[in-house]
């Protein structure tokens, strides 16, 4: 095992040459997918998203971040499992609980950061905030804000994708909460029919918490097997345990495979669990059991991979420390990024609106000077 | 060169130009294909470009004009049809929160170069739900762009512009003129956006409107002709972008004005019209704008009633005659 750690602590030690976890995320030339320095690496990359989830709740309680704030914590094994199948040019679309697809995609923390405090240096130069991470030259494609609002969009780019001649396939990352919109609905019909000739590679990831907001999937749909709804439009499915990382990782890379071959459409609801509040306003949680909490918290997808890990012998106790102790000098970085970046300058309020040349025509005009017109 | 074409075959050819000009460009909607499209707009092309060119789709508003936005993100350039836009609705968040903003909430990083197209305002009998004018709802929107051509050569024209155009642009035709001719020019007859046309040059009092009301006016200023009132008539064609230049313009040589529009008066484009008259004309203004509107009603289905609730000659002869001081109240 000496070996595997020796592998382990060069891919952990504090500065990575390699850059942010995205650039991993295409392993062409890497080891084989699962191998342990694989699952230490995206161990790694759970623990700097939970870090940062963390650190964001903080901000949020003094003020640094503004709106709301809409955690993944619980969550990680998911976007980690999936993201690992991500090849450069496809694309990435999610709802607004999207600060961790950002950071697995490879986004700099200290610019998602950045962004929620507001600052010009953010992902989008502060003109989104937490729901609306963009950033397209590494695949994401939004963060949106309205539940079950982006899933036709992701069914178009999975058209375009193929029409344009590209075995690229687009991840669509859904809650269980979305899946009662019309949205979803129409959407899912349109990608299994034009799946059925093989022309929309699209993905469903249903990231199933249990909860739409405080609403939980009972007390949402009659029909709980969120799954089985896909069969409706003609869409395989198949669930995973959404806090099994390498269980998400298998059924990821399969399913990226045969998606990116066939053009069709297939769906797999990822059963998982929010354990931070819905959002940071959420204080009460009246909708929930503390031992319902304490249950889910037993299965922390953070606590069963490492223990898997430790148990492989991948990692031991002061591999675990210099990861945490990675991710939280990392996430410090950002926070203090994020400070220091300036507020958007003023100007920006009247940019990005259109595209093209054109004067934007609700821009007010300048202010007449003292003869008037 | 030009030719006499009907408004739906002028819309046809600009569309076919496309098709044939850009392979990223495809046609979506309910019934285009096989069917032929409800208005026959797009008859024919089902058999010329295939099934993945001109996409049929279910009756799925929210989705498919979704999915097109995707599709445009992608780099598709999607001519989205909503057989009349008063489906629209159906669609709303899509194009509202999704079309008209992504590029902002994204700090500019995509773009949505696509065009949703159909017929828009009543006069068919229709009835409530089937007739709306949708110009200053989708108007209202930044992010958006919002055309509603009336001459055959602006349909062909304004469409070629729209398909260009990297931006979501809600193009709203005269429905109930799909079978009016006049000329249209042969080839590239772009018409740029923000550009309003004179549709009749006058020096009295000038009357502003767009899409169908445009002929309503015209048939006004030659009533008012007859007792020596020259009336100038301004087609906006482009209401977001809208071209104040052209009307201060008229307005400072007339000094009075009436905007018309076929929709509700209240939040409508004649109010906006209005206030960009007294924004940039006031001093100019010889007597307050009037506004000529569609009654204060869902729309009715019997033919008198709904003649009733539409802008009629006499009230923009009426709204003329007031502004020019020659009619009581």
């Amino acid at each position: 095992m000496a070996k595997t750690k020796e592998r382990t602590d060069k891919r952990v030690g504090g500065k990575h040459p390699g850059g942010r976890a995205g650039e991993r995320t295409d392993r062409n030339g890497a080891g084989p997918v699962g191998d342990p320095e694989h699952l230490v690496e995206l161990y790694r990359q759970m623990v700097l998203v939970r870090t940062f989830e963390t650190a964001c709740q903080r901000s949020f309680r003094k003020g640094k971040i503004g709106g709301y704030l809409h955690l993944y914590t619980g969550e990680e094994a998911v976007a980690a499992g999936f993201l690992s199948a991500f090849r450069r040019g496809d694309r990435v679309i999610t709802g607004y609980r999207d600060h961790a697809h950002a950071l697995l995609l490879g986004c700099e923390p200290g610019a998602v950061m950045a962004e929620l405090y507001g600052r010009r240096d953010g992902l989008v130069r502060g003109k989104g905030g937490s729901m609306h991470l963009f950033a397209v030259d590494r695949g994401l494609w939004g963060g949106y804000g309205i539940v079950g609002g982006h899933i036709p969009l992701g069914v178009g780019f999975a058209y375009a994708l193929r029409y344009r001649g590209t075995d690229h396939i687009c991840q669509l990352y859904l809650g269980d909460g979305a899946m009662q919109t019309g949205a979803f609905h129409e959407a899912a019909n349109l990608a299994g029919l034009w799946g059925a000739d093989g022309r929309c590679p699209v993905v469903f990831i249903v990231e199933n918490n249990q909860y739409g907001m405080g609403t939980s999937v009972p007390r949402s749909t009659a029909m709980t097997d969120l799954a089985a709804k896909f069969g409706a439009y003609g869409i395989d499915h198949e669930k995973v345990d959404g806090m099994d990382l390498e269980a998400v990782l298998d059924c990821a890379e399969r399913v990226t495979r045969q998606v990116r071959e066939s053009g069709r459409p297939y769906a797999v609801e990822a059963m998982t669990y929010r354990l931070a509040p819905h959002g940071a306003g959420d204080f009460f949680e009246k909708y929930r059991s503390k031992e319902e909490v304490d249950s889910w918290r037993d299965r922390d997808p953070l606590v069963l991979l490492e223990h898997r890990l430790r148990e492989g012998g991948a990692v031991d106790d002061a591999a675990v420390e210099e990861i945490a102790g990675g991710a939280r000098d990392e996430v410090a970085a950002a926070l203090e990024f994020a400070d220091a970046s300036e507020p958007p300058p003023i100007e920006d309020l009247y940019t990005d609106v259109y595209a093209g040349a054109d004067e934007y025509l609700g821009k007010p005009a300048e202010p007449a000077d003292e003869e008037g017109r | 060169m030009a030719e006499v074409k009907t408004y739906r075959e002028a819309l046809r050819e600009a569309l076919v130009g496309e098709l044939d000009r850009d392979e990223n460009v495809v046609l979506v909607g309910e019934d285009i294909g096989v069917y032929g499209g409800t208005h026959l707009i797009t008859d024919g092309l089902y058999d010329r470009y295939g099934p993945h060119r001109v996409i049929d789709t279910p009756i799925s508003e929210g989705g498919f004009v979704g999915a097109a936005i995707g599709m445009a993100m992608a780099g598709l350039r999607p001519v989205v049809e909503v057989m009349t836009w008063n489906f629209s609705f159906l669609a709303a968040d899509q194009i509202i929160q999704n079309a008209a903003k992504v590029r902002y909430f994204s700090g500019g990083q995509v773009k949505v170069p696509l065009v949703i197209r159909g017929p828009n305002g009543g006069g068919v009998q229709l009835s409530a739900q089937h007739t709306h004018s949708l110009e200053s709802f989708y108007g209202h929107f930044p992010g958006l762009k919002v055309v509603a051509p009336v001459t055959p050569n602006d349909a062909k024209g304004m469409m070629l512009t729209a398909v260009r155009d990297d931006n979501c642009v809600i193009f709203l035709e005269a429905g109930a003129l799909y079978g009016t001719k006049g000329e249209v020019a042969e080839g590239d007859n772009a018409v740029p956006f923000g550009r309003a046309r004179i549709a009749r040059e006058g020096g009295d009092v000038t009357l502003v409107s767009y899409g169908r009301q445009v002929a309503l006016c015209l048939a006004a200023a030659e009533r008012m002709a007859e007792d020596g009132i020259e009336a100038e008539v301004i087609d906006l064609r482009s209401l977001r972008p809208l071209d104040e230049e052209t009307v201060v313009a008229s307005v400072r040589k007339t000094h009075r004005a009436v905007a018309v529009q076929e929709q509700w008066r209240w939040f409508g484009v004649a109010s906006e019209v209005a206030a960009i008259i007294q924004d940039r004309a006031f001093d100019d203004l010889d007597a307050p704008v009037e506004r000529v509107s569609g009654a204060e009603v869902p729309a009715p289905y019997a033919h008198n009633l709904e003649i009733a609730a539409f802008p009629s000659v006499d009230q923009v002869v009426a709204a003329g005659r007031r502004v020019l001081y020659r009619e009581e109240g």
